[in-house]
């Protein structure tokens, strides 16, 4: 009995034992992640990250940044989406920063973060990033880590293919995936073919960052994707892709993924600017708003606008030419040198590589191949200078490396691929976990990548980490790129999804960031300067309370002679002037939010008091050791009452 | 209660100690070399006296300055009056006779680099733990702060004389 009982013991074992193994054998096979992985993504306590990493929130609206090589979250700053731990859009402050021609929009869907470039190279100033479903493009001030203006684009049915740069940031451009009647009217959605037209726009950013909608150029209606400028040699030129050649408005799946091949449209814009400058333009009402965020005021501004500009193809010869290319392209990427530009022809079995040289000449030798509403056609022979094969099943966008590489992702076939510049044969592929869309190298799309890492940026996690219910988190991958074959390192969850991501040498971003706000430049109207100064003013039914913040009181912090029906506006203003050292304010029963408020800055909350009583306030940031004091009383009497205004602090 | 009392009597000395050694030296300072025998705070006699900062040399007063000094009013009533009253506790000490109890080179260190004293020099920390609040860096400039030391080179000379 009892050898029996043992006997089975040690089969039981031997069985745990062998699954035991060979289920860690698959897992290792599965990863191939090797020995001295950890020490390459360990960042000791207390030192830095080499990289910033900027990835879109996608539907979070949101962008996130991260540290590389740790995948440490340090912060989500808050752009399309209102954010009530930071009151963004809903202090009175931030509100015009959502305005649109719909009114206020406080969500939207960001997809292409972009960093600033100079001579072709990230140069740490700002960040791009396009909302996609009421189409604007945001500015974020890396100084700041905040948004610094919104501008939204007329003409436009989602914007998708932005925001994309000219090599000095001249430009930031965009381009419509839906195409729409322009300007919108309401037709029969089958009259698509007579009706329907794209855009592409150029906006123009002033050298303090300042954007406007400089010109579009109506394009024929099919969809447009995605975008990249030239850069070097092909400065001056910009490449978007669009699919959809077949102008379907219905089933799209089937019914845009007939053709052969769709198109890379080529834009002169140097040309375009010339165009634009003899007048050659016709001006389009359009209706949509700019907003910026003053730093000096410490408050954003709606600008309405009302036309714009537009550039007809038919009518300015050399402005596009269409680049042919194969199955509904997605990705257009401009390799380091400005020569190369590869297409993402998602449905297609080769990334086809186009050359710019070529291209200029067979634009000289007019190898054209019919046009479309006057938009010359080049020969695909003609521009063509080489075609990855075998490159995964739907490829969608390349990076390059410093080394003569390119990177592309392929999403149905979930790998990434590295090919060689030249000679377009496939060199190295491995797998990502699941579903790559975007990927990033450090610099990879500009003059001058830091070849030393590739990020995955991948839709589905599947199996990867803890399960979250039926949603579960997105993820980035981050492999070494240093050698010869690419190696997996880390996996690390990311806020909404990952949809792009740029990522740049921290040295470049930390230098200029801000650590305080000086008071004596605070210039917004409800500001004051010293606590002295705080007081509570009553208009009518409107009270304004002038209130300072520092370690750890507010002044005032007793207030009375609030009635119920009046209108309060909390002005808060931090007077300290140390790093780090933000101050919260949160009133009891407030249907927006908190106020955060930066070291030297002036927020304001709008409260509504519905009912008599008392009401607490205090700080939410745990600013001291007496942050728990930090605190206030409000009473609230009935309407009428003739309990009189007053405030004070420690008295 | 043994226990407290004599706390308060060791802070009593240290402070009364701080106080005499402040109001000898600021005669005789000729001499950076002598070893002061009250300093046994293992901190280099310059620090112990004036604290650390970019204050490291004694400063050369002229006569009071009064344009200086009202422009150091409005400094203080900006960036330090939110914390410090003349002649009351309130976040911080009553600050009326500061340079009665530092020295003019302490006052400009403290205002210029709160975050070391604090760590570092034993009056502010037991500043620290009367307070329990670690002064704040309002980020003032050199400038600035020589302005506030005039503000309180005023207040002093307008002080009842012992």
């Amino acid at each position: 009995m009892y050898r029996k009982y043992l006997n089975m013991f040690s089969i039981a074992v031997a069985i745990i034992a062998t699954v035991v193994i060979i289920h860690n054998g698959c897992q290792q096979s599965k990863d191939l992640v090797s020995g001295d992985v950890a020490e390459k993504v360990y960042v000791k306590p207390g030192t830095y990250d080499d990289f910033y990493l900027f990835t879109s929130g996608g539907f979070s609206g949101q962008v996130g940044v991260y540290g590389l090589p740790s995948g440490r979250l340090f912060r989500v700053i808050p752009v399309f989406s209102q954010d009530p731990e930071k009151a963004w859009g809903y202090s009175e402050e931030s509100k015009p920063m959502f305005m649109t021609s719909y009114g206020f929009v406080p969500w939207d869907d960001a997809h292409h973060p972009k960093l600033s470039q100079t001579d072709g190279i990230a140069d740490g100033r700002w960040l791009f990033i396009n909302g996609n479903n009421t189409p604007r493009i945001a500015r974020v001030d890396l100084a700041t880590f905040r948004t610094a203006e919104i501008i939204e684009i007329p003409n436009s049915g989602g914007n998708h293919g932005s925001p994309f740069l000219t090599e000095n940031t001249e430009y930031v451009v965009a381009s419509t995936r839906f195409s729409v009647p322009i300007p919108n009217k309401d037709v029969p959605l089958n009259s698509y073919k007579e009706n329907f037209k794209g855009t592409i726009s150029f906006i123009k950013v002033a050298k303090e960052g300042a954007m406007n909608v400089e010109f579009q150029i109506l394009v024929p209606g099919f969809n447009y994707d995605l975008a990249h400028g030239g850069k070097g040699p092909s400065h001056g030129w910009a490449f978007f892709t669009s699919y959809n050649t077949e102008q379907a408005n219905t089933l799209l799946e089937v019914n845009a993924s007939q053709n052969d091949k769709d198109f890379i449209a080529a834009v002169n814009w140097k040309k375009a600017e010339e165009y634009v400058k003899q007048g050659k333009y016709k001006t389009f009402s359009a209706n949509y708003f700019r907003n910026y965020f003053d730093e000096k005021k410490h408050m954003a501004f709606s600008e309405k606008k009302s036309d714009v500009k537009i550039l007809i193809p038919s009518e300015c010869p050399g402005l596009i030419y269409y680049l042919p290319t194969p199955k509904s392209p997605h990705g257009v990427d401009v390799d380091p040198t400005g020569e190369y530009i590869a297409a993402g022809g998602k449905l297609a079995a080769i990334i086809p590589v186009h050359s710019f040289s070529k291209m200029m000449k067979a634009i000289e030798n007019k190898e054209f191949d019919g046009d479309v509403d006057g938009i010359p056609i080049l020969k695909y022979e003609s521009v063509m200078a080489g075609e990855v094969i075998n490159p995964g099943l739907g490829p969608l966008h390349t990076e390059f490396d410093d080394a003569g590489y390119g990177y592309t992702s392929s999403f149905i076939s979930s790998e990434i691929v590295k090919w060689k510049i030249g000679t377009w044969e496939v060199v190295d592929r491995i797998p990502t976990y699941y579903s790559i869309g975007h990927l990033c190298i450090p610099g990879g799309d500009t003059k001058k990548p830091w070849g030393k890492y590739v990020i995955a940026l991948n839709k589905i996690t599947k199996d990867r980490y803890l399960p979250t219910g039926p949603e579960l988190t997105q993820s980035a991958q981050l492999f070494d790129i240093s050698g010869e074959k690419m190696k997996l390192l880390l996996d690390f969850p990311t806020i909404g999804e990952p949809h792009y991501a740029q990522a740049i040498p921290s040295d470049i971003v930390m230098k200029n960031s801000r650590k305080i706000f000086p008071i004596e430049e605070n210039a917004n109207p409800y500001s004051i300067k010293a606590e002295k100064d705080a007081r509570v003013v009553r208009n009518g039914n409107v009270v304004h309370v002038y209130m300072s913040t520092i370690r750890t009181h507010f002044a005032p912090d007793n207030i009375e002679g609030i009635r119920v029906g009046d209108e309060v506006y909390f002005h808060v203003t931090n007077l300290e002037q140390d790093w780090d050292i933000p101050h919260g304010f949160a009133v009891k029963g407030a249907n927006n939010s908190e106020l955060l408020i930066m070291p030297g800055s002036t927020e304001t909350l709008k409260w509504l008091p519905a009912q008599e009583g008392v009401y607490p306030f205090y700080c939410t940031d745990f600013c001291s050791a007496l942050h728990q004091e930090m605190q206030g009383y409000i009473r609230v009497s009935p309407k009428g009452s003739n309990v009189e205004l007053a405030w004070h602090t420690g008295k | 209660m043994t226990r407290i009392n004599s706390f308060i009597f060791k802070s009593f000395l240290i402070v009364f100690l701080t106080f005499t050694y402040i109001s000898c030296g600021g005669e005789s300072n000729s001499d950076k070399q002598t070893v002061d025998k009250s300093n046994t705070s293992g901190l280099p006699d310059w620090e112990f006296k004036n604290g650390f900062g970019p204050i490291k040399k004694k400063l050369y007063l002229m006569p009071i300055d009064k344009p200086m000094a009202g422009e150091g009013l409005k400094i203080f009533e900006s960036k330090c009056a939110a914390c410090h009253k003349l002649d009351e506790r309130y976040v911080g000490p009553a600050q009326r006779n500061v340079l009665q109890r530092v020295t003019p080179e302490f006052f400009m260190n403290m205002v210029l680099n709160p975050e070391e004293n604090v760590e570092k020099h034993p009056h502010s920390k037991e500043m620290l733990a009367q307070y329990m609040q670690k002064m704040t860096n309002q980020n003032i400039n050199l400038e600035d702060a020589r302005k506030l030391l005039e503000y309180f080179r005023l207040l002093d000379s307008e002080l009842p004389k012992k």
